[in-house]
């Protein structure tokens, strides 16, 4: 076994695409889920609309890559207003319900044949980010070398990038829900017609949550359209939203830190077990080694949920949050 | 406060309501000398059941208005539709002049008139002066922009110095920093009361704000809704104790089966038959005191 090798891996992935990726997606989350209780199970649908916003705004309309960006931007607000207008002045599973929907209709009308020309259908689309790399200031043989791993210049770029995209987001975040504003959305949460006797608007706070937790999704989208300089139908799927869930349970929902925690931590475990599996595997270490590496990967996958699972038990709140909130639900 | 300078400080809300409503006449929906709250045919079913059926209703200005009526009556029904919380079958109703029908809960509170419930609504994982700065109207922290751009913490000294003042009226200045989930049930029916002023209302509508607070807070939560009145705030609300009720209130409204079925002062509404009879349900040979109804003592005093 090459534990060098292990560890490079863990290392890159806990800061690599991914790890930034679902890192915003899940800061988005915990704007709607975590401080205000919307239960968005669509964020995989906001993230598409910001990577192919980028993808379709380059390909197919020749405009610039920045007008992709302003483009996913929009699109995410509009999808937001379109799942908010009719579900926020319902319960809040209504909202769960109408997510989840509207984000597989969305990854469907993308991989569909009809619109093949214009999206890829399940393709996706390729060659849109040189307008994104014309930008990297790095010189050209700037690789960080992390043991046997390499990050070549171009990932190095869009990792500068995207973690200063987590940082800002955690900038507003935190900016945010230590104002009133935040009090008002953390009312809300926990009992919404309290807020309302108080003559606070709900519905409009809670669309305003729902906005920018799906803002910070189209920038999740923005990343791993250029960090893949591909984007596919198939990266949207409702996964995708549920990865980004239990990386914000992992770190801790409502705390600021929580999903950056969270993606970072998970993505090193997930690969981490990867790596670690095949290569018990070669090693012909007895049990392990009956199985083939595509066996290994779903296995995984089942030792996530038992992680998780663990972690609901002793430590519901997740890494950062703080138990004698979750003990107060029982009185 | 444009209090009359002829009467003395003291109870002088109380005297100034009970000289006024002394000449209104004792009957189901009578006008008032000056009503804040006009309410019309306000009707609400669930099913086939009627709720609330009440065909005329008006509350004084300045007074403090106890509405009974037995379990099941329509009281807090009435004050959901009054404050936009349930949306009526049919009527109309004017708060201060202003056509209140199908105006949002949120915005009822704005216009000063604020409810508490009866299952009391303390946000119980956030402190409690977090809850009492919540209660602050018209707050710039409140929307994104100003709250990103942190300009509001010179609004929120002021907020939260009002606050620590109510806090300190209600006696809960010492649990300022705990969590209002580790609150007793008596507490939380305090702070939901000294929350719901943070609002600066006209009007307090309280769904039975002394139910499961033992005597000894009782009296100083008595204190307080008589101090309301004193500011001229207007109280309507609902209370099964009758002590409670002919202690503070200036008029009586009872309601039974959706309907206001008697007004009128507390001495005198329950010596009223169809309240009585509404209370003990037919058998009303008997006195209502012993069914634990206790008012039979101002009655027969007078
Ligand atoms: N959401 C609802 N759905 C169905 N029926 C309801 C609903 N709310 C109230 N009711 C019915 O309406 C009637 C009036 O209820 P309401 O809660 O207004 O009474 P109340 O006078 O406040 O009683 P209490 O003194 O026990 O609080 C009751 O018969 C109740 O069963
Ligand atoms: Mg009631």
């Amino acid at each position: 076994m090459d534990w060098s090798y292990i560890f490079a891996v863990m290392v890159t992935s806990a800061f690599g695409l991914q790890a930034i990726v679902f890192g915003l997606a899940a800061i988005g989350i915990n704007v709607q889920f975590g401080y205000t209780g919307l239960l968005n199970f669509g964020q995989a649908a906001f993230m598409a609309v910001g990577g192919y916003a980028v993808a379709v705004t380059v390909v197919e309309l020749n405009m610039s890559f920045w007008w992709g960006v302003v483009f996913g931007l929009i699109g995410a607000v509009i999808l937001a207003l379109l799942l908010g207008v009719p579900t926020l002045r319902l319960r809040a599973d209504y909202l769960a319900i109408v997510t989840i929907a509207a984000a597989e209709i969305i990854r469907l009308i993308l991989r569909s044949v009809t619109f093949k020309d214009f999206f890829g259908g399940s393709d996706g689309k390729q060659a849109f980010a040189d307008g994104f790399f014309a930008m990297n200031f790095l010189p050209p043989d700037a690789d960080l070398r992390i043991g046997p791993a390499v990050v070549n210049e171009s990932q190095l770029f869009t990792y500068i990038v995207g973690w200063s995209l987590v940082a800002l987001a955690c900038l507003v975040v935190w900016l945010l829900v230590r104002s009133p504003w935040g009090r008002v959305v953390k009312g809300i949460r926990e009992d919404e017609d309290a807020v309302r006797s108080l003559g606070k608007n709900v519905f409009v706070y809670k669309m305003q949550a729902l906005v920018l937790g799906g803002l910070f999704g189209a920038l999740a989208g923005f990343i791993t359209a250029v960090g893949a300089q591909n984007v596919n139908p198939d990266s949207f799927k409702t996964d995708a939203t549920f990865f980004a869930y239990a990386i914000l349970i992992l770190g801790g929902a409502a705390r600021v830190f929580g999903p950056v925690l969270g993606t970072v931590i998970f993505w090193a475990l997930f690969q981490g077990t990867d790596v670690f599996l095949r290569q018990a595997i070669d090693a012909g270490v007895p049990i392990v080694s009956l199985m083939d590496g595509t066996q290994a990967a779903v296995l995984r996958v089942m030792l996530v949920g038992l992680g998780l699972m663990l972690l609901m038990i002793y430590r519901p709140q997740g890494i950062l949050g703080d138990r004698r909130e979750l003990a107060l639900d029982a009185r | 406060m444009p209090d009359n300078a002829s009467t003395p400080a003291a109870m002088s809300r109380h005297e100034e309501a009970m000289r006024i409503l002394a000449d209104v006449p004792r009957e189901p929906g009578v006008p008032k000398p000056d009503p804040i709250l006009v309410a019309d045919h306000v009707t609400r079913s669930f099913g086939g059941l009627k709720a609330v059926d009440v065909s005329h209703v008006e509350i004084q200005r300045g007074s403090i208005t106890a509405l009974v009526g037995p379990n099941g009556a329509g009281k807090t029904t009435f004050f959901n539709l009054l404050t936009g919380f349930d949306t009526p079958d049919t009527g109309s109703w004017l708060f201060n002049g202003k056509d209140l029908a199908g105006v949002p809960s949120y915005r009822v509170a704005r216009m000063g008139m604020v409810r508490t419930f009866q299952l009391t609504k303390a946000l119980s994982k956030m402190t409690v002066i977090d809850n009492m700065r919540l209660g602050a109207t018209h707050q710039v922290g409140e929307r994104m922009l100003q709250a990103l751009l942190g300009l509001w913490r010179g609004q929120e000294k002021t907020v939260t110095a009002q606050a620590d003042e109510l806090l300190a009226r209600f006696k809960l200045l010492e649990k300022r920093e705990d969590f209002a989930g580790s609150l007793s049930g008596g507490q939380r029916k305090l702070l939901e009361m000294a929350r719901s002023l943070m609002t600066d209302p006209t009007m307090v509508m309280l769904d039975e704000p002394m139910a499961g607070v033992n005597p000894a807070l009782t009296q100083s939560l008595l204190e307080h809704i008589k101090g309301l009145r004193e500011q001229g705030m207007t109280v309507l609300f609902v209370e099964h104790d009758m002590d409670v009720v002919r202690d503070i209130s200036d008029w009586v409204i009872v309601m039974a089966q959706g309907s206001v079925i008697a007004e009128g002062p507390p001495g005198e509404v329950m010596r009223n038959e169809a309240v009585i009879s509404a209370y003990l349900g037919g058998h009303h040979d008997k006195a209502l005191t012993d069914s634990g109804v206790s008012f039979t003592e101002e009655a027969s005093g007078t």
